[in-house]
Protein backbone atom coordinates (compact mmCIF):
# COMPACT_ATOMS: atom_id res chain seq x y z
CA UNK A 1 0.00 0.00 0.00
CA UNK A 2 2.83 2.55 1.09
CA UNK A 3 4.76 1.64 -2.33
CA UNK A 4 1.53 3.20 -4.04
CA UNK A 5 0.88 6.02 -2.42
CA UNK A 6 5.47 6.52 -2.85
CA UNK A 7 4.84 5.96 -6.87
CA UNK A 8 1.34 8.73 -6.61
CA UNK A 9 4.07 11.24 -4.96
CA UNK A 10 6.45 10.16 -7.49
CA UNK A 11 4.12 10.99 -10.82
CA UNK A 12 2.58 14.13 -8.83
CA UNK A 13 6.17 15.22 -8.42
CA UNK A 14 7.06 14.51 -12.35
CA UNK A 15 3.51 16.12 -13.37
CA UNK A 16 4.76 19.61 -10.96
CA UNK A 17 8.15 19.42 -12.64
CA UNK A 18 6.66 19.18 -15.98
CA UNK A 19 3.92 21.97 -15.60
CA UNK A 20 6.33 24.42 -14.40
CA UNK A 21 9.01 23.41 -16.76
CA UNK A 22 6.08 24.26 -19.71
CA UNK A 23 7.15 27.39 -21.55
CA UNK A 24 4.35 27.48 -24.44
CA UNK A 25 1.99 25.02 -25.15
CA UNK A 26 -1.22 26.15 -22.79
CA UNK A 27 -3.11 22.78 -23.77
CA UNK A 28 -0.26 20.09 -21.87
CA UNK A 29 -0.71 23.00 -18.87
CA UNK A 30 -3.79 22.30 -18.68
CA UNK A 31 -3.54 18.25 -19.41
CA UNK A 32 -0.94 18.22 -16.61
CA UNK A 33 -3.35 19.94 -14.37
CA UNK A 34 -6.05 17.80 -15.31
CA UNK A 35 -4.34 14.31 -14.31
CA UNK A 36 -2.92 15.97 -11.22
CA UNK A 37 -6.50 16.35 -9.59
CA UNK A 38 -6.96 12.94 -8.87
CA UNK A 39 -3.31 11.81 -7.79
CA UNK A 40 -3.46 14.94 -5.57
CA UNK A 41 -6.69 13.67 -3.68
CA UNK A 42 -5.64 10.35 -3.39
CA UNK A 43 -2.34 11.54 -1.94
CA UNK A 44 -3.97 14.17 0.99
CA UNK A 45 -6.09 11.06 1.16
CA UNK A 46 -9.47 13.00 0.74
CA UNK A 47 -12.91 11.21 1.47
CA UNK B 1 5.64 38.54 -14.46
CA UNK B 2 5.88 36.44 -17.90
CA UNK B 3 2.75 36.02 -20.06
CA UNK B 4 3.27 31.84 -19.28
CA UNK B 5 3.62 32.50 -15.88
CA UNK B 6 -0.17 34.31 -15.53
CA UNK B 7 -1.59 32.31 -17.97
CA UNK B 8 -0.31 29.21 -15.27
CA UNK B 9 -1.45 31.11 -12.01
CA UNK B 10 -4.71 31.82 -13.95
CA UNK B 11 -5.19 28.16 -14.54
CA UNK B 12 -4.14 26.76 -11.17
CA UNK B 13 -6.94 29.26 -10.05
CA UNK B 14 -9.54 27.48 -12.03
CA UNK B 15 -8.78 24.11 -11.64
CA UNK B 16 -8.72 24.88 -7.49
CA UNK B 17 -11.87 26.39 -7.86
CA UNK B 18 -13.45 23.36 -9.65
CA UNK B 19 -11.78 20.94 -7.36
CA UNK B 20 -13.54 22.94 -4.50
CA UNK B 21 -16.69 23.09 -6.20
CA UNK B 22 -17.04 19.73 -7.28
CA UNK B 23 -15.22 18.35 -3.94
CA UNK B 24 -17.93 20.04 -2.09
CA UNK B 25 -20.56 18.24 -4.26
CA UNK B 26 -19.12 14.84 -4.01
CA UNK B 27 -18.59 15.20 -0.26
CA UNK B 28 -22.08 16.42 0.64
CA UNK B 29 -23.30 12.94 -1.28
CA UNK B 30 -21.06 10.98 0.11
CA UNK B 31 -21.77 12.00 3.73
CA UNK B 32 -25.50 12.37 2.99
CA UNK B 33 -27.30 10.38 5.34
CA UNK B 34 -30.65 8.14 4.51
CA UNK B 35 -33.19 7.78 7.05
CA UNK B 36 -34.34 3.98 7.04
CA UNK B 37 -37.34 3.55 9.43
CA UNK B 38 -37.73 0.08 10.75
CA UNK B 39 -40.76 -0.82 10.83
CA UNK B 40 -43.66 -2.37 13.41
CA UNK B 41 -42.13 -5.88 12.40
CA UNK B 42 -38.36 -5.03 13.04
CA UNK B 43 -37.66 -6.76 16.06
CA UNK B 44 -33.02 -5.97 16.62
CA UNK B 45 -31.24 -4.06 14.35
CA UNK B 46 -27.52 -5.66 14.03
CA UNK B 47 -23.93 -4.02 12.33
CA UNK B 48 -22.66 -6.55 10.35
CA UNK B 49 -19.37 -6.32 11.56
CA UNK B 50 -21.06 -8.62 14.38
CA UNK B 51 -20.31 -11.17 11.53
CA UNK B 52 -16.69 -10.29 10.51
CA UNK B 53 -14.94 -8.03 13.42
CA UNK B 54 -12.66 -6.76 9.84
CA UNK B 55 -15.55 -4.44 9.11
CA UNK B 56 -15.60 -2.42 12.54
CA UNK B 57 -15.38 1.35 11.61
CA UNK B 58 -14.95 1.24 8.29
CA UNK B 59 -17.59 2.73 5.67
CA UNK B 60 -18.56 -1.49 4.75
CA UNK B 61 -20.07 -2.05 8.43
CA UNK B 62 -23.87 -1.11 7.51
CA UNK B 63 -26.97 -2.14 8.69
CA UNK B 64 -28.53 -5.57 9.37
CA UNK B 65 -32.54 -5.87 10.23
CA UNK B 66 -34.09 -8.79 12.27
CA UNK B 67 -37.69 -9.33 11.27
CA UNK B 68 -38.84 -11.95 13.60
CA UNK B 69 -42.11 -13.83 13.46
CA UNK B 70 -44.30 -14.71 16.45
CA UNK B 71 -44.03 -18.27 15.49
CA UNK B 72 -40.44 -19.81 14.92
CA UNK B 73 -39.71 -21.19 11.37
CA UNK B 74 -37.43 -20.72 8.42
CA UNK B 75 -35.33 -17.46 7.97
CA UNK B 76 -34.66 -15.29 4.29
CA UNK B 77 -31.79 -12.58 3.91
CA UNK B 78 -32.75 -10.05 1.71
CA UNK B 79 -29.72 -8.06 -0.09
CA UNK B 80 -30.42 -5.03 -1.65
CA UNK B 81 -28.31 -2.39 -2.85
CA UNK B 82 -25.14 -4.92 -3.50
CA UNK B 83 -24.86 -3.01 -6.72
CA UNK B 84 -25.98 0.58 -5.47
CA UNK B 85 -26.38 1.75 -9.34
CA UNK B 86 -29.61 -0.60 -9.37
CA UNK B 87 -31.67 1.19 -6.95
CA UNK B 88 -35.25 -0.47 -7.32
CA UNK B 89 -33.76 -3.14 -5.10
CA UNK B 90 -33.29 -1.15 -2.04
CA UNK B 91 -36.48 0.77 -2.73
CA UNK B 92 -38.37 -2.82 -2.11
CA UNK B 93 -36.33 -3.38 0.66
CA UNK B 94 -37.39 -0.35 2.31
CA UNK B 95 -40.69 -1.22 1.82
CA UNK B 96 -40.37 -4.31 3.46
CA UNK B 97 -38.61 -2.60 6.25
CA UNK B 98 -41.10 -0.17 6.72
CA UNK B 99 -44.37 -2.55 6.24
CA UNK B 100 -43.58 -6.42 6.54
CA UNK B 101 -44.80 -8.13 9.77
CA UNK B 102 -43.66 -11.66 10.15
CA UNK B 103 -45.98 -14.02 11.05
CA UNK B 104 -44.08 -17.07 10.89
CA UNK B 105 -40.21 -17.14 10.64
CA UNK B 106 -37.43 -14.69 10.17
CA UNK B 107 -36.68 -12.35 7.18
CA UNK B 108 -33.01 -10.43 7.43
CA UNK B 109 -32.97 -7.45 5.84
CA UNK B 110 -29.58 -5.86 4.60
CA UNK B 111 -30.86 -2.63 2.71
CA UNK B 112 -27.39 -1.29 1.62
CA UNK B 113 -25.21 -4.53 1.14
CA UNK B 114 -22.13 -2.23 -0.57
CA UNK B 115 -22.63 0.79 1.54
CA UNK B 116 -19.09 1.92 -0.05
CA UNK B 117 -20.51 1.58 -3.68
CA UNK B 118 -23.49 3.92 -2.39
CA UNK B 119 -21.13 6.89 -1.37
CA UNK B 120 -19.85 7.54 -4.84
CA UNK B 121 -22.02 7.92 -8.36
CA UNK B 122 -20.28 8.08 -11.95
CA UNK B 123 -19.75 11.38 -12.61
CA UNK B 124 -17.76 10.40 -15.49
CA UNK B 125 -21.14 8.56 -16.94
CA UNK B 126 -23.01 11.81 -16.21
CA UNK B 127 -24.74 9.84 -13.15
CA UNK B 128 -27.26 12.32 -11.24
CA UNK B 129 -25.61 12.43 -7.48
CA UNK B 130 -29.55 11.94 -6.18
CA UNK B 131 -32.69 11.04 -7.20
CA UNK B 132 -36.22 11.70 -5.24
CA UNK B 133 -39.29 9.55 -5.02
CA UNK B 134 -42.25 11.46 -4.10
CA UNK B 135 -44.60 10.34 -1.49
CA UNK B 136 -47.98 11.42 0.40
CA UNK B 137 -45.97 13.61 2.91
CA UNK B 138 -43.13 14.92 0.24
CA UNK B 139 -40.04 13.20 -1.42
CA UNK B 140 -37.46 11.08 -0.39
CA UNK B 141 -34.03 11.31 -1.55
CA UNK B 142 -32.05 9.30 -1.97
CA UNK B 143 -28.15 9.15 -2.94
CA UNK B 144 -27.44 7.35 -6.15
CA UNK B 145 -24.41 5.25 -5.77
CA UNK B 146 -22.43 3.02 -8.41
CA UNK B 147 -21.80 -0.70 -9.45
CA UNK B 148 -18.59 -1.08 -7.38
CA UNK B 149 -17.24 0.13 -3.70
CA UNK B 150 -15.60 3.35 -3.52
CA UNK B 151 -11.70 3.29 -4.54
CA UNK B 152 -11.23 5.69 -1.54
CA UNK B 153 -12.65 2.83 0.31
CA UNK B 154 -11.01 0.43 -1.38
CA UNK B 155 -7.42 1.03 -3.04
CA UNK B 156 -5.76 0.06 -4.85
CA UNK B 157 -7.15 -2.04 -7.53
CA UNK B 158 -4.73 -5.07 -8.41
CA UNK B 159 -3.80 -5.56 -12.29
CA UNK B 160 -5.66 -9.03 -12.09
CA UNK B 161 -8.22 -10.04 -9.63
CA UNK B 162 -7.85 -13.64 -8.30
CA UNK B 163 -10.79 -14.55 -7.29
CA UNK B 164 -10.69 -16.68 -3.75
CA UNK B 165 -10.72 -19.26 -2.98
CA UNK B 166 -11.12 -20.74 -6.77
CA UNK B 167 -8.19 -18.33 -7.96
CA UNK B 168 -10.52 -17.57 -10.54
CA UNK B 169 -8.90 -14.21 -12.73
CA UNK B 170 -11.53 -12.03 -12.90
CA UNK B 171 -11.48 -8.49 -13.98
CA UNK B 172 -9.23 -5.87 -11.78
CA UNK B 173 -12.20 -3.55 -10.96
CA UNK B 174 -14.80 -6.72 -9.84
CA UNK B 175 -12.64 -7.09 -6.20
CA UNK B 176 -14.44 -3.42 -5.59
CA UNK B 177 -17.96 -5.44 -6.85
CA UNK B 178 -19.83 -7.02 -4.17
CA UNK B 179 -21.32 -10.07 -6.67
CA UNK B 180 -17.73 -10.95 -7.10
CA UNK B 181 -16.45 -11.14 -4.30
CA UNK B 182 -18.48 -14.42 -2.71
CA UNK B 183 -17.29 -16.39 -0.53
CA UNK B 184 -15.02 -14.15 0.92
CA UNK B 185 -12.46 -13.88 3.48
CA UNK B 186 -12.24 -11.96 6.43
CA UNK B 187 -8.32 -11.12 6.13
CA UNK B 188 -8.97 -10.42 2.40
CA UNK B 189 -10.12 -6.89 0.82
CA UNK B 190 -12.92 -4.91 2.03
CA UNK B 191 -15.66 -6.01 -0.49
CA UNK B 192 -14.55 -9.64 0.61
CA UNK B 193 -14.74 -9.31 4.12
CA UNK B 194 -18.47 -8.05 3.79
CA UNK B 195 -19.43 -11.05 1.60
CA UNK B 196 -17.73 -12.89 4.12
CA UNK B 197 -20.03 -11.74 6.60
CA UNK B 198 -23.22 -11.97 5.01
CA UNK B 199 -21.98 -15.82 4.51
CA UNK B 200 -21.46 -15.88 8.29
CA UNK B 201 -24.95 -14.86 8.58
CA UNK B 202 -26.09 -17.46 6.15
CA UNK B 203 -24.11 -20.38 7.71
CA UNK B 204 -24.44 -19.21 12.13
CA UNK B 205 -28.22 -18.72 11.71
CA UNK B 206 -29.10 -20.96 9.57
CA UNK B 207 -30.57 -19.06 6.91
CA UNK B 208 -33.12 -21.05 4.09
CA UNK B 209 -33.37 -18.21 1.31
CA UNK B 210 -30.76 -15.59 0.45
CA UNK B 211 -32.16 -13.07 -1.94
CA UNK B 212 -29.58 -10.66 -3.82
CA UNK B 213 -32.10 -8.16 -5.26
CA UNK B 214 -30.56 -7.07 -8.92
CA UNK B 215 -31.33 -4.45 -11.89
CA UNK B 216 -30.12 -5.22 -15.49
CA UNK B 217 -29.96 -3.20 -18.87
CA UNK B 218 -32.65 -4.19 -21.24
CA UNK B 219 -30.19 -5.28 -23.61
CA UNK B 220 -28.51 -8.02 -21.07
CA UNK B 221 -29.84 -11.23 -21.90
CA UNK B 222 -29.55 -11.97 -18.28
CA UNK B 223 -32.61 -9.64 -17.19
CA UNK B 224 -36.13 -9.88 -15.64
CA UNK B 225 -35.43 -13.31 -14.33
CA UNK B 226 -34.41 -15.10 -10.80
CA UNK B 227 -30.98 -16.40 -11.27
CA UNK B 228 -30.74 -19.57 -9.46
CA UNK B 229 -28.08 -22.79 -8.91
CA UNK B 230 -29.34 -26.12 -9.66
CA UNK B 231 -30.91 -26.54 -5.82
CA UNK B 232 -33.01 -23.39 -6.23
CA UNK B 233 -34.56 -24.10 -9.58
CA UNK B 234 -37.62 -25.94 -8.47
CA UNK B 235 -38.76 -22.67 -6.14
CA UNK B 236 -37.53 -19.72 -8.80
CA UNK B 237 -39.60 -21.99 -11.33
CA UNK B 238 -42.64 -22.30 -9.38
CA UNK B 239 -42.16 -18.39 -8.34
CA UNK B 240 -42.28 -17.32 -11.79
CA UNK B 241 -45.30 -19.39 -13.37
CA UNK B 242 -47.38 -17.73 -10.45
CA UNK B 243 -46.58 -14.38 -11.21
CA UNK B 244 -46.96 -14.94 -14.60
CA UNK B 245 -50.12 -16.26 -13.97
CA UNK B 246 -51.68 -14.39 -11.04
CA UNK B 247 -50.11 -10.93 -11.80
CA UNK B 248 -49.24 -10.80 -15.42
CA UNK B 249 -45.70 -10.07 -15.64
CA UNK B 250 -42.97 -12.36 -16.86
CA UNK B 251 -40.20 -13.36 -14.98
CA UNK B 252 -38.09 -16.18 -16.30
CA UNK B 253 -35.88 -18.13 -14.57
CA UNK B 254 -32.08 -17.86 -15.66
CA UNK B 255 -29.37 -20.90 -14.20
CA UNK B 256 -26.02 -19.97 -12.31
CA UNK B 257 -22.98 -21.25 -14.16
CA UNK B 258 -20.67 -23.52 -12.68
CA UNK B 259 -17.65 -22.17 -13.80
CA UNK B 260 -18.38 -18.49 -13.16
CA UNK B 261 -16.74 -18.04 -9.66
CA UNK B 262 -17.44 -15.12 -7.12
CA UNK B 263 -21.14 -14.74 -7.79
CA UNK B 264 -24.21 -14.63 -4.85
CA UNK B 265 -26.17 -16.84 -6.90
CA UNK B 266 -23.37 -19.49 -6.93
CA UNK B 267 -21.11 -19.26 -3.71
CA UNK B 268 -23.54 -18.89 -0.90
CA UNK B 269 -24.94 -22.21 -2.34
CA UNK B 270 -21.68 -23.93 -2.87
CA UNK B 271 -20.54 -22.62 0.92
CA UNK B 272 -23.28 -23.10 2.74
CA UNK B 273 -26.76 -25.10 3.31
CA UNK B 274 -28.97 -21.47 2.32
CA UNK B 275 -30.74 -21.51 -1.14
CA UNK B 276 -29.15 -18.42 -3.11
CA UNK B 277 -31.71 -16.24 -5.69
CA UNK B 278 -30.71 -13.16 -7.44
CA UNK B 279 -33.42 -11.05 -8.68
CA UNK B 280 -32.96 -8.99 -12.11
CA UNK B 281 -35.78 -6.32 -12.89
CA UNK B 282 -35.09 -4.33 -16.53
CA UNK B 283 -33.75 -1.09 -15.53
CA UNK B 284 -33.11 0.95 -18.97
CA UNK B 285 -31.30 3.77 -17.30
CA UNK B 286 -28.04 1.31 -17.43
CA UNK B 287 -28.53 0.72 -20.71
CA UNK B 288 -25.41 2.06 -23.08
CA UNK B 289 -27.40 3.93 -25.96
CA UNK B 290 -29.42 5.80 -24.04
CA UNK B 291 -30.25 9.69 -23.97
CA UNK B 292 -28.66 11.11 -21.24
CA UNK B 293 -28.67 9.38 -17.54
CA UNK B 294 -30.83 11.64 -16.22
CA UNK B 295 -33.06 11.32 -12.76
CA UNK B 296 -35.95 10.90 -14.71
CA UNK B 297 -34.98 8.06 -17.09
CA UNK B 298 -33.93 6.06 -13.87
CA UNK B 299 -37.63 6.43 -12.96
CA UNK B 300 -39.30 6.38 -15.89
CA UNK B 301 -37.08 4.00 -18.00
CA UNK B 302 -38.71 6.09 -20.98
CA UNK B 303 -35.84 6.56 -24.13
CA UNK B 304 -36.26 6.96 -27.35
CA UNK B 305 -32.94 5.09 -28.81
CA UNK B 306 -34.06 2.10 -26.84
CA UNK B 307 -37.70 2.12 -28.14
CA UNK B 308 -36.11 2.28 -31.76
CA UNK B 309 -33.79 -0.36 -30.60
CA UNK B 310 -36.84 -2.62 -29.34
CA UNK B 311 -38.75 -2.19 -32.83
CA UNK B 312 -35.40 -3.73 -34.09
CA UNK B 313 -35.85 -6.32 -31.68
CA UNK B 314 -32.71 -6.19 -30.27
CA UNK B 315 -34.15 -6.10 -26.46
CA UNK B 316 -34.59 -8.74 -24.30
CA UNK B 317 -37.54 -7.52 -22.96
CA UNK B 318 -40.93 -5.86 -24.04
CA UNK B 319 -40.36 -2.28 -24.66
CA UNK B 320 -42.65 0.36 -25.71
CA UNK B 321 -43.48 4.51 -25.04
CA UNK B 322 -44.18 3.80 -21.18
CA UNK B 323 -40.73 2.83 -20.99
CA UNK B 324 -40.27 0.77 -17.77
CA UNK B 325 -41.24 3.11 -14.65
CA UNK B 326 -39.63 2.02 -11.38
CA UNK B 327 -43.38 1.25 -9.88
CA UNK B 328 -43.37 -1.54 -12.38
CA UNK B 329 -39.42 -2.52 -11.44
CA UNK B 330 -39.93 -2.42 -7.53
CA UNK B 331 -43.50 -4.05 -7.54
CA UNK B 332 -42.10 -6.76 -9.81
CA UNK B 333 -39.16 -7.57 -6.60
CA UNK B 334 -42.08 -7.08 -4.25
CA UNK B 335 -43.47 -10.15 -5.45
CA UNK B 336 -41.02 -12.21 -6.55
CA UNK B 337 -39.81 -12.46 -3.50
CA UNK B 338 -43.09 -13.02 -1.58
CA UNK B 339 -43.87 -15.57 -3.72
CA UNK B 340 -40.14 -17.26 -3.22
CA UNK B 341 -41.16 -17.63 0.63
CA UNK B 342 -44.78 -19.00 -0.25
CA UNK B 343 -43.22 -21.62 -2.62
CA UNK B 344 -40.56 -22.53 -0.09
CA UNK B 345 -43.07 -22.48 2.71
CA UNK B 346 -45.13 -25.14 0.88
CA UNK B 347 -42.50 -27.61 0.69
CA UNK B 348 -40.82 -26.77 4.29
CA UNK B 349 -44.27 -26.37 6.88
CA UNK B 350 -41.73 -26.20 9.55
CA UNK B 351 -39.81 -23.94 7.84
CA UNK B 352 -42.30 -21.67 6.59
CA UNK B 353 -41.60 -17.73 6.37
CA UNK B 354 -45.08 -15.65 6.77
CA UNK B 355 -44.62 -12.48 5.27
CA UNK B 356 -47.60 -10.17 5.59
CA UNK B 357 -48.62 -5.95 5.37
CA UNK B 358 -46.41 -6.13 1.90
CA UNK B 359 -47.80 -5.09 -1.40
CA UNK B 360 -47.57 -6.92 -4.64
CA UNK B 361 -46.98 -5.72 -8.35
CA UNK B 362 -50.38 -4.08 -8.74
CA UNK B 363 -50.13 -2.08 -5.38
CA UNK B 364 -46.91 -0.76 -6.27
CA UNK B 365 -47.82 -0.01 -9.90
CA UNK B 366 -51.17 1.21 -8.91
CA UNK B 367 -50.05 3.54 -5.63
CA UNK B 368 -46.65 4.49 -6.37
CA UNK B 369 -43.66 3.76 -4.47
CA UNK B 370 -43.28 6.70 -2.57
CA UNK B 371 -47.47 5.40 -1.34
CA UNK B 372 -45.35 2.91 1.13
CA UNK B 373 -43.11 4.98 2.80
CA UNK B 374 -43.70 6.52 6.02
CA UNK B 375 -42.82 10.49 7.08
CA UNK B 376 -39.64 10.43 9.65
CA UNK B 377 -40.96 13.62 11.48
CA UNK B 378 -43.89 11.41 12.47
CA UNK B 379 -42.00 8.17 12.85
CA UNK B 380 -40.12 7.25 16.79
CA UNK B 381 -37.12 8.74 16.79
CA UNK B 382 -35.45 5.60 18.21
CA UNK B 383 -36.63 3.61 15.43
CA UNK B 384 -35.08 5.66 12.85
CA UNK B 385 -31.58 4.26 11.78
CA UNK B 386 -28.91 6.65 9.06
CA UNK B 387 -27.14 4.84 6.55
Amino acid sequence: MIFYYVITAYIVGMLIWNFIKEKKNVDDMILYLVILVPLVLRLLRVK
Amino acid sequence: MSRTGIIKIILIIFFVAIMIHSGLQFYGHRHYQLEHLAGPGVTRVEKLSKYCEGLEGTVADTHVFWLEGKEAGGKMLLMANTHSNEPAALLTALIFLENAEIEKGTLIIIPQFNNSGSRGTRPGDGYPLYFNIATEWGTKKFRMGNRDAHPLDQWPDPDVYIHYPDRQLLSYLDIRNTNRTWPGRPDGALMEKVTFAAMEICRNEKVDLALDVHGAETMFPVTNCIVAPQQSVKIATMATLIVKAREGFDNHVEPSPQGFRGLSHREIGDYSDTLPFLLEAPIPFLDQPTGPKTEKLLLDGKDPFLLSLAKQKKLFVPYDETGWPMEKRVGQHCSVIQEIANQFSRKNAERAIVIKDVPRYADVVENGVGFYYHDPDKWDKDKIYLN
